[in-house]
């Protein structure tokens, strides 16, 4: 083959750091024109960079390989700055809570209530908001995991005809209910029985949050256990409860228990139920059934509103923000390490 | 954990043989299979109970503020609860909820889909994974650090964008700006889009992954680009489940309360701009007047919760619906 042989079913191409040229010159263009037109935003700077980019790609390539390709690059572009501008928030929103939170995060913070702090004072801290989160979370999720878990085995392992039909939709729907309409419901029972706030109530409502979830990630979970196993445990004459006791439920149950903890995390950062029904609290109160009491994600709700701008009240919010996120991403994370540990192996 | 191989599996529940059908009609024999039966039914039921529960506690409570409403419920701009003839009525909650949410979406549906798109066809192989990852990550922080976020950080940072839209677009009047605090609707948009994307992103990748293989290889041998594949296989084939994934964020968006409460500057009437401080939300209204509401103030709080809930209960069930109709596809997770 001689090299002067053009290959006729090859189109012309733009070498492969066409690109990163083109973003180079871009931005070296749009510094030029910002410093000569005295533009001082950065911002601008950047969409002028942005504009020469697309604009650049698009006359470049339709000159050199034609307009479909041209096209292609522009979308090929476009693809990557949505990524790019969907990072930009979630970075941000890492960095200034890490940034501000550390301030004021220590074990003081951690181990001190608000009791005899007032929001716009420094110094207090989160740990009556702790207490009340762990009390209330824990007690939802008390009631809404083994009720979760056994409303998706009787889906995957009993249910057949109209009942099963009408849990799953319903279960579908309980999904999409806004945390604040599951809060007004306990609000609504509370009123009738004229009760006072009381941690329990958020109990509750996060729990009727929770439920949906845990059945939906449950019912998954049983359904990739084989056949097999359910079969070859009746063959032996093994009853159905004890099958699904002994055989389904071990082969699951990593997979049940990522479900749970990834609901858990969920509702751990809920704030509207919570504000309508436990009401907050400044001092330490253990007793989740009587009197109002504090949790994490009101705590830093109440910090930004009550501090009529105070610098102090600002940066507990921040460190507040810090521990719960920390706390949430944790449980993210051993969920997932679970899920990956304990995965039953289907695949044969 | 992940859920896109599940529909390969069949499903678990063998055909019953006569005699177990028989069996089964007679209801389960041993006492520990029929304790069983009943605890695990006796929970599905529950859920069932719970529902029903929500809707007539609900309809009951905001009956009795309806009932003493001296306004007119669905079109009164006033929410005066604390007087001798308390007016209140949801218009101006229902304009604000309504345009909020639309602006999140028109903000975050093309961003979703395009990062679905990255993850499915553009993201080099190694990276699409832990993206992915940090997608998820975004869903999982929660919402009233959203709030504070927003509030502290992407107010101040507005000044900026509002005052380019005021100069280039505010003769149009929706992006007419006073030079306000920038608490104000497209901020609240702003920030309900970025909460919404992480749900959109993974229902629309699960849709996009499953595209048929065939369809985007006759494309290219075709001869198409990458984009003519996506534009003629995948969008076509994705479609309804992008549609999908868009109501269940409509959904998020409709009933977000602390983002909304924390970053906007709430009035009590209809604005025509965007960029004005004003108006409010459904959720938004319930958060920030709960606290100095009366037991009847509270009464018509709940029948506006009510109000919200039927909406989204319309909109989530018109998402699941859609799914629904794609057989092949499980929105299990979403």
């Amino acid at each position: 083959m001689s090299t002067a042989t053009v290959s006729t079913l090859k189109g012309a191409r733009l070498p492969k750091w066409s690109p990163y040229a083109i973003a180079g010159g871009s931005v070296g263009l749009a510094i030029a024109i910002g410093l000569g037109a005295g533009l001082d935003s950065r911002v601008q700077w950047g969409l002028i960079a942005a504009i020469l980019f697309v604009v650049g790609t698009y006359g470049i390539a339709a000159r050199v390989e034609g307009k479909r390709q041209a096209k292609d690059r522009i979308a090929t572009s476009l693809v990557w700055v949505a990524f790019l501008l969907a990072v930009i928030p979630l970075v941000s929103l890492v960095w200034v809570t890490v940034a501000r939170g550390v301030k004021v995060l220590d074990v003081y913070f951690l181990t001190h209530s608000m009791g005899v702090v007032a929001d716009t004072e420094p110094g207090g801290g989160i740990y009556h908001a702790i207490i009340g989160s762990l009390e209330q979370v824990g007690l939802a999720t008390l009631i809404a995991a083994p009720v979760g878990v056994l409303t998706a085995i009787y889906l995957v392992e009993y249910g057949r005809g109209k009942l099963s039909k009408a849990i799953t939709f319903f279960v579908d729907v309980m999904t999409g209910i806004p945390s604040i309409v599951a809060g007004l419901f306990i609000l609504s029972l509370m009123l009738q029985f004229e009760m006072q706030p009381f941690g329990f109530a958020g109990s509750l409502a996060l729990a009727i949050l929770m439920m949906p979830v845990v059945v939906r990630s449950t019912e998954e979970m049983l359904k990739l256990v084989p056949n097999e196993l359910r079969e070859a445990s009746l063959a032996l004459g093994v009853p159905k409860w004890r099958t699904i006791l002994k055989v389904v439920l071990p082969t699951s149950i990593g997979g049940i228990t990522t479900g749970i903890m990834l609901a858990v995390a969920r509702i751990a950062g809920e704030t509207a139920p919570v504000l309508l029904l436990v009401f907050g609290n400044p001092f330490i109160n253990t007793n989740p059934f009587e009197g109002a009491q504090a949790s994490l994600p009101l705590y830093i709700y109440q910090q930004y509103a009550n501090s009529a701008g105070s610098g102090a009240a600002y940066d507990r919010a921040w460190a507040a923000s810090l521990t719960l996120i920390a706390f949430v991403m944790i449980l993210n994370l051993v969920a997932r390490g679970i899920a990956r540990w304990k995965a039953p192996k289907t695949g044969r | 954990m992940d859920t896109t191989q599940i529909t390969d599996t069949p499903p678990p529940a063998a055909q019953p043989t006569a005699t177990e059908q028989k069996r089964a009609a007679r209801g389960a024999t041993r006492p520990g299979d029929r304790i069983f039966l009943g605890l695990s039914r006796g929970s599905g039921i529950f859920l069932l109970v719970i529902m029903a529960a929500i809707a007539v506690f609900l309809t009951y409570r905001a009956s009795l503020a309806i009932s003493k409403d001296h306004g007119n419920f669905l079109t009164t701009f006033e929410w005066n609860t604390n007087l001798q003839e308390p007016v209140f009525g949801i218009a101006v909650l229902a304009f604000g909820t309504i345009v909020s949410s639309i602006v999140a979406m028109a903000i975050a549906v093309p961003i979703a889909v395009a990062i679905a798109l990255f993850l499915t066809h553009y993201a080099p192989r190694r990276l699409s994974g832990p993206i992915a990852y940090v997608i998820d990550l975004l869903a999982a922080v929660p919402s009233i650090v959203y709030g504070l976020w927003g509030a502290l950080v992407l107010v101040p940072h507005m000044n900026g964008l509002f005052g380019w839209l005021d100069d280039y677009l505010g003769w149009t009047g929706i992006f007419s700006w006073q030079g306000g605090a920038p608490r104000s609707m497209l901020t609240v948009g702003i920030l309900l889009a970025i909460m919404i994307l992480p749900i959109i992103t993974n229902v629309s990748r699960e849709v996009f992954r499953q595209t048929p293989r065939m369809n985007e290889e006759a494309a290219l041998a075709l001869g198409a680009t990458r984009w003519e594949v996506i534009r003629m296989a995948v969008i076509p084939f994705g479609r309804s489940g992008v549609i999908s994934a868009s109501m269940l964020g409509l959904g998020r968006a409709l009933g977000e309360t602390m983002a909304v409460a924390t970053v906007l500057s709430p009035t009590f009437d209809i604005q025509a701009s965007l960029l004005d401080p004003g108006g409010g939300t459904f959720a938004q209204n319930i958060a920030s007047k709960f606290g100095e509401a009366t037991e009847f103030g509270r009464d018509a709080l709940i029948a506006s919760g009510l109000v919200l809930f039927v909406i989204t209960l319309l909109v989530n069930g018109a998402a699941r619906a859609i799914i629904a109709r794609r057989a092949e596809y499980s929105g299990a997770n979403a």
